[in-house]
């Protein structure tokens, strides 16, 4: 089938599934919406399927299929092409946003079967789709740029898809300000790539950079790459931008799944992956983002760990995670991050409709202390739960050890890694075992805590299907990144490398024993089991110890529990200052400079013109009077 | 300058002087008078006043076409008067007197 067209019909699907629930956006049949909707999607999905297949078939060096629609922008040496590259980076992408696209729009018909407005959600949720596949697939920055902002707007009508209750509306309202922050970054790193090399063209980009590694702090592309990975903070929640995303919970759970989780957030680590021949000749950005990555993941894994909502826990721990990737980018280790995306994507979302499924099981009840023991209502549900939670945690062999697993070890490893940034990460991965499995024991394990009122009922099969699905692949995913260490001896390749190699930057190999890499491994899983068990017999065998060290922690504990008052500062230090310097301008400058100003011009004509009014005052006479004087004027100056 | 002889031999200048003092005489009633009437006549004294500049240049000049020239302004001049008349006449039977100023009340 003709490239150009697979591609075309890859994008339009959804776009087609948005217009047409968007212009009866008032009907209440969920059932017609979802299925259009699902169906969109799974169209899309089966085009990245057969766009896969081609890649398979060429030859691993030219691995691209490539396809432009029509010149967008032509100015001066600003050359824009509408042109989308499926290539192995975007082949990945594609195939996990249709793909988990289309299992969390399939377990939407389910969860949102009783909404007042179904068939608006899922035009939203197509137009995310779209968004979505222009931003993964759009060849040049601009274009990213495009899907980067389209996908800004569905997040925050999604977010705020229940705005009658404020508090939800102001949520989705944080998030796109938030955005905006960073998309201003975005901008001015595009503008600066563009004023230095003149193109915004990844493979040009990728071409015409200097192969010399940047020494200064002030260099061209140093600037240019940090100003884009404020933007990256911005869209992937990452310090000091993250606060977002926590608050983004307020939307309908499967929105948290796809676009809060799976996909939206992942843009940011995406486009470095993209950008991995730029930013490696910009070493001093790498060591900002490994650090602000590593950070991130720590700080949010901390909160997490006190946190009572079901969905801010996961919010917290997607925060984390997210920080993982871009401690990979750091470092230097683009497949690992693409690897740990990939994983996320599965298992993340696969808890994200565990948690929709909790919640709509206990009738919209969201805290945790007041379930427990959900295990014997909700039997698929906790199966396939427990499934994500191995994964997350980084038990082998579930798909969320290999990537992390990647991860920690290039941060010891790698040229760009250190010690300080594997520490924190392992530390990290203790505290994500700790917080998932307290998560599980106050969810599924131990006595149920929740009124007789209530009855937990296991989901339709809509809901079970994505789940299952989900739940497999959290246990196989990993398996396309097996490590050579443990891999190689019984002869299975790490295909997501080899995949991976021709479009990434390459870092020269660190040699490094086999026996360091079966100990760094041993020790993280160690480490994370060690933690899960911890939080088993807190939580489940003695559930007053929490509580206790809770009370020892006192004012340390609030903080965390606060989120560090991150909030608070923000709203301070930052928010209150600019809406008062606002004011002020507005009552002093605003209102004594520029009003008077055009008041007075105003004035100044109103007053010429009612002097030269006088001259039309409809007398005939006068008319005459003018003309004669004309005549006489125009006779002086001609016989004279 | 001015001697005997430029009152007793009537050449061209003095047609074209007594044409334009008539010329301005029909101007002044038609810029200062305030009845329709008066300024038809007004309007009236001009187109002659031309005519008569007319007949001297042709008559100095020895062609005819000023000749020809003044029968289309008496041509015309017969027709602007039957219009301003009607709407003198129109004027009155509204307004009982036919003041300029009541022209005002033909715009929109």
């Amino acid at each position: 089938m003709n490239h150009a067209l697979l591609i075309m019909t890859l994008l339009l699907a959804p776009l087609l599934g948005f217009l047409f629930n968007g212009f009866r956006f008032s009907s209440k049949d969920a059932y017609l919406a979802g299925t259009v909707a699902t169906g969109a999607a799974a169209i899309s999905f089966f085009c990245s399927l057969l766009l896969w297949k081609d890649l398979l078939a060429l030859p691993v060096e030219s691995r691209v299929i490539a396809t432009h629609f029509f010149d967008w922008i032509n100015v001066g040496a600003l050359n824009v092409r509408f042109g989308f590259v499926v290539d192995q980076i975007s082949a990945i992408m594609i195939l996990v946003v249709t793909g988990v696209g289309s299992l969390i729009h399939l377990f939407s018909v389910g969860y949102m079967a009783h909404d007042e407005r179904p068939t608006k959600y899922f035009a939203y949720l197509n137009l995310f789709l779209f968004n979505m596949l222009i931003l993964v697939l759009g060849d040049n920055l601009v274009i990213t740029f495009v899907g980067w902002e389209g996908v800004g707007l569905c997040s925050y009508l999604l977010v705020g898809f229940w705005f009658t209750d404020s508090q939800k509306a102001s949520a989705g309202m944080k998030a796109f300000v938030t955005n905006r922050i960073g998309d201003a970054g975005f901008l001015i790193g595009m503008f600066t790539l563009f004023f230095a090399f003149g193109t915004l063209n990844y493979a040009d980009l990728a071409a015409i950079i200097p192969k010399v590694p940047e020494t200064a702090w002030l260099g061209t592309i140093t600037i240019a790459t940090l100003c884009l990975f404020l933007g990256a903070t911005g869209k992937s929640a990452q310090i000091p931008l993250y606060v977002w995303l926590p608050d983004a919970m307020a939307g309908p759970t499967p929105v948290s799944a796809l676009i809060h989780a799976a996909t939206m957030v992942t843009a940011g680590v995406y486009l470095f992956v993209r950008m991995s021949n730029v930013l490696v000749m910009a070493p001093h950005t790498m060591e900002v983002i490994a650090w602000v990555g590593a950070s991130t993941a720590f700080v949010a894994a901390t909160i997490g760990v006190t946190q009572w909502d079901i969905k801010k826990i996961l919010a917290y721990s997607t925060v984390s995670q997210l920080g993982y990737m871009f401690l990979a980018v750091g470092v230097g280790a683009f497949t690992a991050a693409q690897f740990h995306l990939m994983t996320h994507a599965f298992f993340k979302a696969l808890m994200f409709l565990g948690s929709g499924s909790v919640i709509h099981a206990m009738h919209e009840e969201q805290d945790v202390r007041h379930m427990g023991g959900l295990k014997k209502y909700l039997p698929i549900t906790h199966i396939t739960f427990v499934c994500g939670w191995l994964a997350i945690i980084g038990m082998p062999p579930f798909a969320g050890f290999f990537s992390k697993d990647e991860i920690l070890f290039q941060a010891f490893a790698s040229p760009y890694g250190n010690k300080g940034l594997w520490a924190l990460g392992v530390v990290t991965a203790g505290l994500t075992a700790f917080y998932m499995t307290r998560l599980m024991c106050l969810t599924f394990w131990g006595k149920s805590r929740f009124g007789h009122d209530k009855h937990p009922h296991e989901s339709p099969p809509t809901m079970a299907i994505p789940l299952i699905i989900l739940g497999v692949f959290s246990v196989i995913g990993g398996w396309v990144g097996i490590p050579h260490v443990i891999g190689g001896g019984v002869g299975i390749p790490n295909i997501l490398e080899g995949w991976l190699e021709p479009v990434t930057a390459q870092l020269k190999e660190t040699e490094v024993s086999g026996l360091l890499e079966w100990g760094l491994m041993g020790f993280s899983v160690a480490v994370a089991a060690i933690s899960a068990l911890i939080a088993y017999s807190f939580y489940i065998l003695s559930p007053e110890t929490p509580k206790s060290i809770a009370a020892a922690l006192g004012g340390f504990y609030d903080a965390v529990c606060n989120k560090y008052y991150v909030d608070e500062f923000y709203q301070g230090w930052i928010i209150n200052p600019l809406v008062e310097g606002s004011k002020a301008l507005w009552l002093y400058i605003d209102v004594n400079f520029i009003d008077k100003a055009t008041y007075l011009a105003g004035d100044l004509v109103s007053g010429a013109a009612s002097f030269v009014k006088t001259v039309q005052n409809g007398k005939t006479q006068s008319y005459a009077l003018y003309m004669a004087l004309g005549v006489v004027v125009v006779m002086t100056i001609v016989l004279l | 300058m001015l001697s005997i002889e430029t009152f007793l031999h009537v050449g061209l200048a003095h047609y074209i002087f007594l044409s334009g003092i008539l010329f301005s005489f029909g101007m002044i009633a038609v810029l200062m008078r305030k009845n329709v009437i008066v300024m038809l006549m007004g309007v009236e004294l001009m187109l002659n006043a031309v005519n008569l500049s007319f007949i001297a240049f042709s008559k100095e000049s020895g062609n005819l076409n000023g000749h020809i020239m003044v029968f289309f302004v008496m041509t015309i001049a017969a027709a602007e008067a039957g219009v301003g008349l009607a709407l003198a006449v129109a004027i009155y039977k509204k307004f009982h007197e036919v003041n300029i100023r009541f022209f005002e009340h033909l715009r929109g």
